[in-house]
C-alpha cells in the first residue's frame, strides 16, 4: 500500500507537559538546581475577574457619580494603639525591602504614597533615611530576619508590621542573593558582602500564638502602646491564622494571597504553597466575625490586586484596605515595553521579567547597581504610583457609587456575584443569575 | 534611688517613667522589687541608668536595650536582651532559650545556665555564659562573641556566619558549616577582655577554651551543599 496518501494527524503538543514544562525540564536536567525568581504566582487562578458587581437599579439606589459623596478614607489599628493610622486611601504600599528594591526605588514608593495619602512599608533589611523622609506613613516591618532591625528606627515609625509570613512563600524564608549584597546592604544586615543572604523562615525567640502575644506586649511596651501593630501572614488556614492573631493581640491582620510577590524564591514554593487571594478573604473575615472583631481589628488583603474593580471586590469581601506591591513596582516602570530590547537581552521579555534576584533590572527597581538604579527618577516615579493609586481609588468609587454606597467601606456580599462555581464557592458569593452558594448548606 | 514595686505599680508604669527619663537623668539607679516573672520588663530603654531586678524576670526582659545596665537577680526567660544595641545585661541565675537573640551589640552575662538558642542569629553583641548552653546556639551567628565557660549543646552554630564562639568544656556536636579554627593571639585578647568585663577573674585561663566559627562553605548556595542542610 502507498503510505503516502494516508492522512496523517497533525502534531500534537501535550497539554501536561507544555512547552514552559518542557523548558523547565531541561533548565533543572542542565543546572542541578530549581528554578529562583522574583514575582507571585503566574498561573491561572479563580480571581476578582471571576466575580461582578450587582449595580443598584429598582431595589437599590445608586450615588451621582461626581456629584455625591463616597468617602474613601480608613482608619488602622483602632483596638489598642494609641496613635492609630488614618490614611485618606484603603490602598497601601506592601513592605518591600532595600536590597530588593534600589534605594531610588523605595524612595518613589514613599513619595508616591505620601502624595495619594496612604502609607508603604519598609521590609527585610531595615529602614533606610531616604525612605522615612519621603513616606509621611510609615510601615516598620519585624521580620524573622531581624535584618537592621534597630529600636531608633522602629521608634520612628507609625506602626508595627510583624511578618509572620508572605503569600509567595508562607512557610519559608527569603534569600538575597550575592549578586545584589553592595557595601550598604552588607552593612545594613551585618553580613559580609557578596554572599547569599538567608532570611530566616521563623522568628527567633518565638513560636506559636501563645508566645506571639508576649512578643506583641514587648513591643506595645517598647513603643509605650503609641503605634498599631499588624501581624502579615501568609494565606493557607487564614481562617484559624487571623483567629489566632486576633487572640495574640493583633490591632491589624494582613492576609497575603498567592498571587503577591517575592524579591527571590523558588518557583516551585510560589505555585504550589499557599492559597488565591479570593478564596482567603472570606474564612479571615468570618474569624473576625465569630470573634466580634470584624472592623475593630482592620484587615488588609493583598495578592493580586491590580484596579479599582479588585480594590472594590476585597472591601466588598470584608477587607478594610488593600495592598500592592507587584502592581506599584509596574507603575514605577518595572516591565516596561520601552525596555523590550534590554528585556531581550536578558533572554526574557517585557511583562515576563521576573529574574528579580538577579539585580540586573534594566528599569532599576530590583537592582543594587548604580548605574542601573540612577535609571530611576524618584521623583517621576513617585508621581506615577501617585496617579495609579489615585486611579484604583477614583475606579473603587465608581463601583461603589454604583452600588449605592457613600463609602468604600460599605461595600457587601450582598453586592457580588460569581461567574464561575469555583470562585461563587471561594468568594461565599452567588453563581450570577442563580441564588447557589456552594459549600454553604443545601446540596 | 527610686524603688518600684511591681506588686502595687503596674509593669507599664515601670516602663514608661524609664523611657520618660532623660539622658542626663540624675536617677541612674533603679531597683524593681517583686518582679514575679513579668514579661517585658526594662523593654527598650535608651538611657546610661542601672535598672535591678529583685527576683525572676519573665520573657524578654530588656528587650532592645540601648545604653542601660539591667541585673537580673534571678532567672530570665525567653529572649533576654534579645535585639540589645549596647549597654550590659546581667542575669544572676539561670536564662531560658534564645537568650541575647538578634542582639546588635552590647554585653550580656548569664552566671548560670542558658537553655536552647543561646545568641540565635545574634549580630554584633557579646555573651558570655559562665554555665552551659543548650542546643542550637548561636544558629545563623552573624557578628559578635559568644564565650561558653561550661558545655555546648547539639548543633552549636548550625549555619554560622562570621560571630565568635568560645567553649572551654565539651561541644555536643557542631552544626552545618560551623568548624573548629585556632585560637590566636587576637582572640586571647578577646576573651580576656570578655571574661574580665564579665567579671571573672585570672583563675578562668584563656587557652583552656577552644574556637569555632564558619567554614564559609555555604556562603553562597551549590546544589552540591543541599545534604549538609
Amino acid at each position: 500500500m502507498d503510505t503516502t496518501d494516508i492522512p496523517r494527524t497533525v502534531p500534537r503538543r501535550s497539554a501536561t507537559f507544555d512547552d514552559y514544562t518542557l523548558s523547565e525540564i531541561r533548565r533543572a536536567a542542565a543546572t542541578g538546581i530549581y528554578d529562583i525568581r522574583g514575582a507571585g504566582a503566574k498561573r491561572a487562578l479563580p480571581h476578582f475577574d471571576d466575580l461582578l458587581f450587582l449595580g443598584a437599579s429598582i431595589s437599590r439606589y445608586p450615588l451621582e457619580g461626581y456629584r455625591e459623596k463616597c468617602a474613601t478614607d480608613v482608619i488602622l489599628g483602632t483596638r489598642f494603639a494609641k496613635k492609630p493610622i488614618h490614611l485618606k486611601t484603603p490602598i497601601t504600599i506592601a513592605g518591600m525591602s532595600f536590597g530588593s528594591l534600589s534605594a531610588q526605588a523605595k524612595e518613589a514608593l514613599g513619595r508616591g504614597a505620601t502624595i495619594a495619602g496612604t502609607s508603604t512599608t519598609t521590609g527585610d533589611g531595615g529602614m533606610t533615611p531616604e525612605e522615612r523622609g519621603h513616606s509621611q506613613t510609615l510601615v516598620y516591618q519585624y521580620l524573622p530576619s531581624r535584618y537592621g532591625m534597630n529600636p531608633a528606627d522602629m521608634l520612628k515609625a507609625d506602626a508595627i508590621e510583624i511578618v509572620i509570613g508572605q503569600g509567595a512563600k508562607p512557610g519559608g524564608g527569603g534569600m538575597l542573593l550575592g549578586q545584589k549584597i553592595s557595601d550598604r546592604v552588607a552593612a545594613m544586615r551585618t553580613l559580609p558582602k557578596g554572599i547569599d543572604q538567608r532570611s530566616a523562615c521563623r522568628h527567633p525567640d518565638w513560636t506559636g500564638p501563645d508566645d506571639l502575644e508576649i512578643k506583641i506586649e514587648e513591643l506595645r511596651e517598647i513603643t509605650d502602646w503609641q503605634k498599631p501593630i499588624y501581624v502579615k501572614v501568609g494565606a493557607t488556614r487564614p481562617y484559624y491564622d487571623v483567629a489566632l492573631a486576633v487572640k495574640s493581640g493583633a490591632d491589624v491582620v494582613v492576609l497575603d494571597g498567592m498571587q503577591g510577590g517575592t524579591a527571590a524564591t523558588q518557583d516551585v514554593f510560589i505555585e504550589h504553597v499557599g492559597i488565591p487571594t479570593l478564596a482567603a478573604i472570606r474564612p479571615a473575615v468570618e474569624a473576625l466575625q465569630e470573634l466580634g472583631m470584624h472592623r475593630k481589628v482592620q484587615l488588609i488583603v493583598s495578592g493580586g490586586i491590580r484596579n479599582g474593580a479588585d480594590v472594590a471586590k476585597a472591601l466588598a469581601l470584608g477587607a478594610d484596605a488593600v495592598s500592592i506591591g507587584t502592581a506599584a513596582l509596574v507603575a514605577l516602570g518595572d516591565n516596561d515595553p520601552a525596555l523590550e530590547a534590554e528585556y531581550a537581552k536578558l533572554g526574557t521579555t517585557a511583562g515576563a521579567y521576573d529574574d528579580w534576584q538577579e539585580g540586573r533590572d534594566p528599569a532599576g527597581i530590583t537592582t543594587q547597581d548604580p548605574d542601573l538604579a540612577a535609571r530611576l527618577d524618584p521623583v517621576a516615579a513617585g508621581r506615577r504610583l501617585a496617579n495609579y493609586l489615585a486611579v484604583l481609588t477614583l475606579e473603587a468609587q465608581t463601583i461603589a457609587r454604583a452600588c449605592g454606597k457613600s463609602h468604600l467601606r460599605n461595600l457587601e456580599p450582598e453586592d457580588l456575584v460569581a461567574l464561575t462555581i469555583e470562585a461563587a464557592a471561594m468568594a461565599r458569593v452567588p453563581l450570577a443569575g442563580t441564588s447557589w452558594i456552594p459549600g454553604q448548606g443545601g446540596f | 534611688m527610686p524603688v518600684v514595686d511591681l506588686a502595687v505599680t503596674s509593669k507599664r508604669a515601670l516602663n514608661e517613667s524609664l523611657h520618660a527619663l532623660a539622658p542626663d537623668t540624675n536617677e541612674t539607679l533603679w531597683r524593681v522589687e517583686n518582679p514575679g516573672g513579668q514579661h517585658a520588663l526594662a523593654v527598650g530603654l535608651d538611657v546610661p541608668v542601672t535598672v535591678e531586678i529583685a527576683g525572676h524576670a519573665g520573657y524578654y526582659c530588656g528587650g532592645m536595650n540601648r545604653q542601660a545596665t539591667i541585673v537580673v537577680e534571678g532567672n530570665a526567660g525567653v529572649g533576654v536582651g534579645e535585639n540589645m544595641m549596647s549597654g550590659r545585661i546581667h542575669v544572676l541565675g539561670d536564662a531560658s532559650q534564645s537568650a541575647g537573640a538578634t542582639a546588635h551589640g552590647g554585653l550580656l552575662v548569664i552566671d548560670g545556665n542558658a537553655s536552647a538558642r543561646c545568641g540565635t542569629s545574634m549580630k554584633g553583641v557579646d555573651i558570655v555564659v559562665k554555665g552551659s548552653i543548650g542546643p542550637m546556639s548561636a544558629f545563623m551567628a552573624q557578628s559578635g562573641a559568644l564565650v561558653v565557660l561550661g558545655d555546648a549543646g547539639d548543633a552549636l552554630g548550625d549555619s554560622i556566619y562570621e560571630a565568635r564562639l568560645y567553649v572551654r568544656g565539651e561541644v555536643k556536636s557542631l552544626g552545618a558549616d560551623c568548624i573548629e579554627k585556632e585560637l590566636r593571639d587576637e582572640h586571647r585578647a578577646e576573651l580576656r577582655r570578655l571574661l574580665d568585663a564579665a567579671g571573672l577573674d585570672g583563675a578562668v585561663k584563656v587557652e583552656d577554651f577552644r574556637r569555632y566559627g564558619s567554614a564559609r562553605t555555604l556562603y553562597n548556595f551549590h546544589v552540591d551543599h543541599a545534604g549538609a542542610y
